[in-house]
């Protein structure tokens, strides 16, 4: 390897690690902010104008705080758990393209860390790694309640990778190829959610699930198991837990954005590369803001409904999304996909309602 | 140990029988809920005997709030006794002190002028308003729909903001006083109710647009923790959590007091017993108040507020200076209290959560010689282990906000 390669991709991952880790702590600030806004509240506004300190603020008290670790815990395990967390979820962007290829000082580059043929299957990979600080976190606090919700959290993940691998296998029939800059290129005619509104549906659904979010925020569902898996955790260590749940909700944002939303793509992108960042941002902004707009309207699912509807809804659903896929791409009738997949979309929908109904019945 | 202080020990033998065999085997866990617990709704700790999650025996334990207010009222005169029943049960501080003033009444049998009659009906109802605004709020943050929580307590504070105006305080009012109620309210007072009528229905209309036909929340909520109508009775349940299982049986309708019959409104009741009924139950009662309030402000009739009996109610501030027997009546009643026949009763009001009563014993001096409280959050909370009993820890945690208690109320 050359050493300007090395250099190239050493830049880039190290902006791109500064970018996600300043990016996870406003995102919290847009959260807040945001949340305040639903509820009728202000939000924080007291550090810095507008708040905008807030996060370093947070990020300070943090640090300094007692790191208590409890007399019966697994000392090993406990500190590697936040650690096997958070690596991951910084991991996972490796293969999101940022941009097309831009021209610094003569010499091309593309805005993605590792532009490699099985993106996807890399993102998935990564993805289920995360589920294992969760775990070792509820086990080795040696806690009750952080035991449920690790307990909770592995019920939840092999629930949801299915209906999330086979929603990802949608998308890779659609643009023909695992690597993320060609799904990208594959949707300069439509985007994929146009053609696939389902499997966008399906796909959110199945990462909201994979980021321990409401409404499947079972893990740490502060109502029923005070904090859940990271009950016993202080200070930074526990700081790490809330940076990997961000910094992956800013991961799983811009993986939606690549599969569904066309990436990069904008007008005049082409013309001006610099722009293809801009547009992701953009992208990544709004889907940010329906999970928290998700997050202040619903309930909290109960644990065994999680289950039921992780196997009995969405992974039919999304084999038949698949199935529907391959059928409208085997006869080259493109507009038969969406039509199809809305039809066995509405069937999901009938179905809850009707098991709803079987419940209010039954009581 | 021979302190009469002394707690009588337990050995763990005495215990055993609360949780089942398995728990002591080792094959299933048992779990300490609360008294810090996020959804406990204070301090309730709750012994779970969890299988996996699923709820295996259910063991409330009380005590944690205990005060020691019906106590310590014995040693207070009638008035200043009164200033404890704000603290039994927080969310219904208005409730409390109409449920002591009708028991001191019927005692010392004063006639209470019909307005201030009315501003107790308004001021009750009211009061019922912001307890299930807290209710609401608490018992969907219980299933994390966090946002209904900040609306709730955002109309609650328009509530409150009312009782500071008639009284001076938000929670802790002491306004009802035996005999009437403390002072004429004044003139901005009809605005500010009338403020919250009409703004009121559409806010209803908001949480219910959040949560009644939410999937989420129906599938939260449908058929959990059941409780049938002879399981309710054999308990005591009373009040909301009794209407979701079928019983109509409302005091405001029943046992008419504080002329709670010249309104007209409905008990609304549902018939399932789980904790949606119990929802709706609610939902609707917050509408029936707010007609029961809409018609009392309307017929607010004009008057003193305060019986004229100056052997229990103090004379106004304006004839001390004049009449002789006024300042003998406020040296009297401000120094030793007034004196109360011989005897008991019982006086009971709808409390937000259930039937309200107070007995009252007199031995004829100038204080309580027993006052007992029996609150409705006490029998309530009893039930508990019945309805979540099989079901998982999520479930249990909308059951405790569905039946609605204030650990104030249990413990006293």
């Amino acid at each position: 390897m050359d050493s300007a390669l090395f250099w190239e991709i050493f830049f880039k991952a190290l902006v791109l690690i500064l970018v996600l880790l300043t990016g996870f702590a406003y995102l919290t600030y847009y959260e807040r902010r945001a949340l305040a806004r639903i509820q009728s509240r202000v939000g924080p506004n007291r550090a810095g104008p507008l708040g905008l300190l807030q996060p370093v603020a947070d990020a300070v008290k943090l640090i300094f705080k007692e790191e208590l670790i409890p007399a019966k815990a697994f000392k090993t395990v406990f500190i590697l758990a936040p650690i096997l967390t958070v690596v991951p979820a910084i991991l996972i962007t490796a293969t999101v393209p940022w941009g097309g290829t831009v021209t610094i000082g003569g010499r091309e580059i593309l805005l993605t860390i590792a532009d490699v043929n099985v993106g996807v299957l890399y993102i998935m990979s990564v993805a289920s790694i995360a589920v294992y600080g969760v775990v070792l976190a509820g086990w080795s606090s040696n806690n009750k309640y952080a035991m449920m919700g690790g307990l909770r959290s592995t019920a939840q993940m092999i629930s949801y990778e299915l209906a999330l691998g086979l929603s990802f296998v949608a998308v890779i029939l659609l643009a023909d190829s695992m690597n993320m800059t060609k799904i990208v290129e594959a949707q300069r005619g439509l985007p994929f959610f146009l053609l696939q509104p389902v499997g966008l549906i399906v796909f959110f659904f199945a990462t909201l699930a994979e980021l321990n979010r409401g409404p499947f925020d079972m893990p740490e569902a502060e109502q029923e198991l005070s904090a859940g898996y990271n009950v016993e955790y202080s200070g930074m260590k526990f700081a790490l837990f809330m940076m990997a749940e961000y910094t992956k909700m800013i991961s799983i944002s811009a993986i939606t954005a690549t599969l569904f939303f066309g990436g990069y793509l904008g007008p005049g992108v082409d013309a001006y590369p610099w722009l293809g960042p801009l547009y992701m941002f953009g992208k990544i902004f709004l889907i940010l803001f329906m999970m928290i707009w998700v997050r202040a309207s619903w309930p909290r699912i109960r644990y065994d409904r999680l289950m039921a509807l992780g196997w009995k809804i969405m992974l039919p659903l999304s084999l038949a999304l698949v199935f529907i896929t391959a059928v409208g791409i085997l006869f080259e009738m493109m507009w038969l996909i969406p039509v199809l997949s809305l039809v066995a979309g509405a069937v999901a929908v009938q179905s809850i309602n009707l098991s709803l109904r079987r419940k209010a019945n039954a009581r | 140990m021979s302190t009469p202080y002394a707690l009588p020990e337990v050995t763990l033998d005495e215990i055993k029988h609360l949780v089942s065999q398995r728990a002591l085997d080792g094959e299933t866990v048992l779990l300490n809920m609360g008294p810090q617990h996020p959804s406990t709704h204070g301090v309730l700790r709750l012994l779970l005997e969890l299988d996996g999650e699923t709820v295996v025996t259910c063991v409330p334990d009380i005590g944690f709030l205990h005060t020691g207010i019906e106590k310590n009222m014995e040693a207070k005169t009638y008035l200043k006794a009164e200033v404890m029943t704000d603290r039994l049960d927080y969310l219904n501080t208005v409730g409390n002190n109409l449920a002591y003033c009708l028991a001191v009444e019927k005692m010392i049998e004063v006639e209470i002028p019909p307005r201030a009659q009315a501003i107790r009906v308004i001021l009750a109802e009211l009061q019922r308003l912001a307890s299930h605004l807290v209710w609401l709020g608490t018992s969907a943050l219980d299933v994390a729909a966090m946002s209904v929580f900040l609306y709730a307590f955002r109309e609650r504070e328009i509530i409150l903001d009312v009782l500071e105006l008639v009284s001076g305080q938000r929670m802790m009012t002491t306004f009802i006083r035996p005999g009437g109620i403390w002072r004429d309210v004044p003139v901005e007072f009809d605005d500010a109710v009338r403020n919250i009528l009409n703004t009121f229905p559409k806010r209803i209309d908001e949480y219910e647009d959040l949560l009644t036909k939410n999937p989420l929340f129906l599938d939260r909520t449908l058929g959990i923790g059941k409780m049938s109508l002879e399981e309710a009775l054999s308990y005591g349940v009373t009040g909301s959590t009794l209407r979701g299982s079928g019983s109509d049986w409302d005091l405001r309708k029943k046992r008419p007091y504080s002329g709670y019959e010249q309104y007209d409104f409905e008990v609304p009741v549902a018939t399932e017993g789980d904790v949606y009924a119990r929802y709706l139950v609610r939902i609707r009662e917050m509408r029936e108040s707010l007609k029961i309030i809409e018609q009392a402000l309307d017929k607010l009739p004009l008057g003193p507020v305060n019986s004229n009996d100056h052997k229990f109610v103090p004379p106004p501030r304006s004839e001390l200076g004049t009449s002789m027997e006024a300042l003998i009546h406020h040296f009297k009643l401000w120094t030793e209290g007034f004196d109360v026949p011989k005897g008991s009763v019982y006086a009971a009001v709808e409390s937000p959560r259930g039937e309200l009563g107070v007995f009252l014993e007199s031995d004829g001096g100038p204080k309580p010689y027993r006052v007992h409280w029996r609150t409705p959050s006490f029998n309530n909370l009893e039930v508990l282990p019945l309805m979540a009993e099989g079901l998982l820890v999520a479930d249990l945690v909308a059951i405790i906000g569905s039946v609605d208690i204030v650990l104030g109320d249990v413990d006293r």
